[in-house]
């Protein structure tokens, strides 16, 4: 079981969260014009990494906030830990 | 019967306190401190079971979690479990055990006949013979298979023990009471760190318990006792025996099985019968010893084979000799030491040494004894069919391939050594490549991946004195950097006797002529022909010689076997070990109850029950409740001798007659306050909320990216910046979690925030055409009227001192309301609506009678909303707004999305207006035509509607637009129904809706 840093309430156990998927898709803005594969892209394509990956999770059963979490998908080492808002350097 | 085999006196069992127990039907005596093994091999009982393939006669051939064969199916207060070591299980009053995989009996076992058919099943010979004729899968191989060659029986009853899960957290972790895990955990114990100490063992000690050493002026044993004693003392070190670490998982999770109860003849009262404790350690400290190695010789799984360090152990913890005439089988000077015991209580050993000329202080001991010693002598093969009765044994050359003339020698046991596998098992569980180490022929440890550290034994550190010195220092380092205390230990002097270099060797080859079985893994009969053949047959990987010649693969994970696999294998393919390299070790090592894995979410336990404030009314009123996800809920109120289709029929009909009253607590309620909350409403749900007035509710549905409906409900504007979103009881934690989504990580500007409310409110849905007539006396002093609170209105209303909401919705399609007080007011509001509801005839309604309402007026649930369908299939594309963009509009445009012939809800009735349609038929053109006949549609939802009296269902059905007045069948191969149907539209009671308005 992962042990998540989480930004606003600290070291939690996977349990206490929910994964949320890729953090680095952004959604195109609303009203704005968008292409079927910039959409496809959007709601459907992942690359499905094997290594670093930047993931949402949120702590459904603490703070109840999104999280971004920088993971190894292999190793499951986590690296760094974001508040939604926070940059990702 | 006398003990026979337990010698006067020592060993750490407690002779004042004798127990019986029975074994296969026979009544033996033990002692309180033996384990079923030691117990039975006191009594002269060495025959327990049968071996997995061929049959053959087993014994026991370790004295704890290695042992391979003797497993048995043990009987306590009541209950069976199967697959339980004899040489873990403790002794109690009345214990009774039986062998497995014999059939019929122990000492006369059909499947024996395996054992001489030898050709019927080399390694492969599963996947081989079993492929063809698939007929005879399930009629002959299958069945027989099980019968004769199963392991235990698991009980069929309903398991009355209890099962624990604890979560912990510590500083360190030891796994292993032996010199190294007592060592590091008094020290980092003396440093104030937070110990845990785990002993799978019911005593403490590991080889401290049955070596010949001295720590600080003390014996092994005493100084382990001490030190035990003293750390059972401090306030920041838990130690726990009967507690086997069995998994090291990510982050430093360890998962460890405690056995409180099954050393006791009952559970005690209030305590379970195993604890798993899941444990979060900053630091681990893996100090799980090692297992002793044997030599492959010929027949080496007659009974009476074992290694010699459990011969020791048996002797020196049980008193029990494991025979009068041992002979001792070792290629290194762990075998003198058994050698010596034995000597000591005045058995007399005859050794044999593959090693031409060792030297060391132990093996001067072992000749100054007198102990008969062969050098550069092997065991050929073990004599006898039940029990040892002599050996097989030669001369063997430098070389080790070349055997001398062979001679028979009698004796009753054979104690076999091949030196030492550290037990590496959690070090490889936690992500650790482990490496090979020359020195000692088996893998230890590598680089750590995790905050974890292997010492002594486990890492192939087999002196005691450099064991306890990285032991202290290790403990010491580790809890310095956790609780800055640097506490000076002095680490004890310490008397031990040096060895020599153990032989390498391990597998006595075949005397010319012979074909003795010689086994590799004794619990799933993998022989050295067998893995022989895999290699023949052009199997390479190790992982592919292990599933095809299942070696390592039984309950005990190949504990004796893995390493003398690998030698074998590497000696054919030429291959030094590491070139070859293990196989994978994953969790448990060792085998962990179901019962305790799954812990107390047994039964109503299994998820939890959450219930409305009026719950205990419905009790109360013969109500009969259902699941509705976590919730229970009235699915009807039983009258009489009612069934649930009388009753919900009865139910329904008396709100489409005079009025109703359902419990909708259970609905998801979400607060939303804040400048942008219309905002969020608007780009939330598909239909325009920027307008909606306060005092108003509005009905909207809501979806995901991918345009599929999520959910939908009612929103009310409570007041200028305050809304209160209601969804279905189903999604509410999901549509809670969308909102904070898109609040958070897409649209942070909005100011709005979200919280649910779904316990603070109780619901009660007032439906029926005597609604309004009921409200208004609930209410006295609001203005109920149709022009005072019209439909999708919404007012705060006075209940005889509380508080309330008052939203005019309706789910039945009737005249209705919903009204909310605060959840402890919930039973007041009910029994008041009950009380004054009764001069209009109201009945309580369940979830039966509401799906009956909701199914006639085309009302969507979940089983429309199921995950598959867009608006249009929900005739609900008029809520979709063309202006305004929102959560999944893009997908909208998909062509599938817009295909002429895109499914749509339809009503169903059947021809014959008899025959009720079961939920999930399928919808076809053509009931004769051949299979798979073409699907158009599905069942989504059945009731019998009350307003005309006969079946109506309703479907999603292809090109449903379309399909009104249509004649079709609906198809249910799992109920054997074919039913004519007609194709209606789902708006089949008030299709104007004049009703809520009214
Ligand atoms: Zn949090």
């Amino acid at each position: 079981m992962l042990y998540i840093n989480c930004p606003h309430c600290g070291m939690r156990s996977q349990n206490e969260f929910s994964y949320g998927g890729d953090a680095s898709v952004k959604r195109p803005e609303l009203n704005k014009e968008v292409s079927d594969q910039e959409w496809d892209n959007f709601v459907y394509n992942r690359k499905s990494l094997r290594g670093k990956h930047l993931e949402l999770w949120q702590h459904i059963s603490g703070c109840r906030q999104w999280i971004k979490v920088e993971r190894d998908t292999a190793t499951h080492e986590i690296f760094r830990t974001f508040k939604a808002d926070e940059e990702v350097a | 019967m006398t003990q026979a085999f337990r010698i006067e006196n020592g060993g750490l069992i407690n002779r004042d306190k004798k127990l019986s127990f029975k074994f296969n039907g026979k009544t033996y005596l033990g002692y309180e401190g033996d384990t079923l093994a030691s117990a039975l091999l006191a009594n002269g009982v060495h025959l327990v079971g049968r071996s997995f393939k061929y049959h053959r006669p087993r014994g026991f051939f370790g004295a704890g979690v290695d042992e391979p064969y003797a497993v048995v199916q043990l009987y306590r207060n009541g209950e069976t479990e199967p697959n339980i070591k004899a040489t873990e299980q403790e002794l109690f009053e009345g214990l009774e055990a039986k062998s497995v995989n014999c059939w019929p009996s122990v000492n006369f076992d059909i499947g024996a006949i395996n054992n001489f058919l030898k050709i019927f099943l080399p390694a492969g010979f599963y996947y081989k013979t079993f492929m063809w004729p698939k007929s005879f899968w399930y009629r002959i191989y299958e069945p027989f298979i099980r019968k004769a060659a199963g392991l235990g029986v698991a009980s069929t009853k309903h398991d009355k023990e209890r099962y624990e899960h604890k979560y912990e957290y510590c500083d360190l972790l030891i796994a292993g009471s032996g010199p190294s895990g007592l060592a590091s955990a008094y020290a980092a114990a003396k440093n104030g760190a937070k110990v845990i100490l785990a002993e799978d063992k019911p005593r403490f000690g590991g080889s401290l318990l049955t070596s010949d050493v001295n720590i600080g002026n003390q014996s092994g044993k005493d100084w382990a006792d001490g030190i035990i004693a003293e750390l059972k003392t401090m306030p920041n070190v838990v130690v726990k025996n009967r507690s086997q670490i069995f998994g090291y998982y990510d982050h430093n999770m360890l998962v460890m099985s405690e056995k409180v109860s099954d050393h006791l003849p009952s559970t005690k009262k209030y305590h379970p019968n195993k604890r798993l404790w899941y444990i979060r350690a900053k630091e681990v400290l893996i100090s799980s010893g090692s297992i002793e190695r044997p030599i492959v010789f010929g027949n080496n799984d007659t009974p009476g084979v074992m290694l010699s360090s459990a011969a020791k152990e048996y002797l020196k913890v049980y008193g029990v000799l494991v025979g009068r005439k041992p002979l001792i089988f070792t290629n290194n000077d762990s075998g003198y030491e058994t050698a010596i015991e034995f000597k000591k209580h005045g058995v007399d050993p005859f050794l044999l040494d593959s090693r031409k000329k060792p030297e060391s202080e132990i093996i001067d001991e072992a000749k100054n004894l007198g102990i008969n010693i062969k050098n550069s002598y092997v065991v050929v093969a073990a004599q006898g069919y039940k029990k040892v009765k002599s050996a097989d044994i030669a001369n063997i050359s430098e070389d080790k391939k070349q055997l001398g003339k062979i001679e028979n020698i009698q004796c009753d046991c054979i104690c076999v050594s091949g030196f030492w596998t550290p037990t590496i098992h959690l070090a490889s569980q936690s992500g650790n490549k482990t490496k090979f180490k020359e020195e000692i022929d088996a893998f230890v440890p590598g680089q750590s991946k995790q905050n974890e550290i292997t010492l002594g034994a486990a890492n192939g550190v087999f002196s005691l004195e450099e064991t306890l010195k990285t032991s202290f220092k290790a403990g010491s380092e580790l809890s310095k950097k956790i609780t800055e205390n640097d506490n000076e230990i002095a680490i004890p002097n310490v008397v031990e006797k040096k060895s020599s270099q153990h032989d390498k060797f391990w597998c006595v080859p075949l005397p010319k002529g012979k074909n003795y079985k010689r086994f590799l893994d004794f619990q799933n009969d993998v022989s050295v022909s067998d893995i022989e053949i895999a290699l023949r047959e052009g199997y390479r990987s190790i992982e592919h010689v292990k599933r095809y010649t299942t070696l390592g693969m039984a309950t005990d994970q190949g504990k004796t076997s893995n390493l003398n696999g690998l030698q074998l294998v590497s000696e054919i393919e030429n291959k030094v070990v590491p070139a070859v390299g293990h196989t994978t070790f994953r969790p448990p090592y060792t085998p962990v109850s179901i019962g305790a894995i799954v812990g107390r979410e047994v039964g109503k336990h299994s998820k939890p029950s959450r219930k409305s404030p009026m719950h205990s009314w419905h009790e109360k009123n013969n109500a009969v409740f259902v699941d509705a996800g976590v919730w229970l809920r009235p699915r009807y109120y039983k009258r009489g001798n009612e069934n649930l289709f009388e009753g919900s029929k009865r139910e329904a009909k008396n709100v489409r007659k005079n009025v109703g009253v359902c419990d909708v607590t259970t609905l998801g309620k979400i607060d939303i306050k804040g400048p942008d909350a219309a905002e969020l409403l608007n780009r939330v749900y598909t239909n325009a909320w920027l307008k909606l007035p306060v005092g108003k509710a509005r009905y909207g549905v809501m979806l995901r990216e991918d345009g599929i409906v999520m959910d939908d409900g009612t929103t009310t504007r409570i007041s200028e910046n305050h809304y209160h979103m209601t969804t279905t009881t189903a999604q509410a934690a999901n549509v809670l979690s969308h909102l904070e989504y898109y609040l958070q990580l897409v649209w942070p500007e909005l100011n709005v925030n979200v919280v649910s409310t779904t316990e603070q409110w109780a619901g009660a849905a007032i439906a029926g055409p005597k609604s309004r007539d009921l409200l208004q006396k609930l209410f006295p002093n609001s203005d109920v009227s149709n022009d005072g609170l019209p439909f999708m209105g919404y007012m705060e209303g006075d209940l005889f001192g509380v508080k309330a909401r008052i939203f005019r919705i309706s789910f039945s399609g009737e005249l209705a309301y919903e009204v909310n007080v605060e959840s402890d007011y919930g039973n007041f509001m009910w029994e008041k609506i009950m009380e004054i509801g009764e001069e209009f005839n109201i009945q309580p309604y369940g979830t039966e009678a509401l799906s009956t309402l909701r199914i006639e007026m085309g009302h969507v649930a979940g089983s429309e909303l199921d995950g598959r369908t867009i608006p249009f299939d929900n005739a609900l594309e008029g809520l979709v707004s063309k202006k305004k963009d929102f959560i999944g509009k893009r997908s909208l445009q998909r062509s599938a999305f817009i295909a002429e012939d895109r499914q749509r809800i339809v009503g169903v009735v059947p021809l014959d207006k008899q025959t009720s349609i079961p939920e999930g038929s399928h919808l076809v053109k053509d009931d004769k035509a051949q299979l798979p006949n073409p699907k158009l549609g599905h069942i989504s939802a059945s009731c019998w509607s009350v307003e005309y009296d006969n079946p109506f269902s309703l479907a999603i059905l292809k090109d449903g637009k379309n399909m009104i007045g249509q004649k079709l069948f609906a198809m249910s191969p799992l109920k054997n129904k074919v039913i004519p149907v007609e194709i209606v539209s789902s708006h089949y009671v008030d299709p104007k809706g004049e009703r809520v308005r009214s």
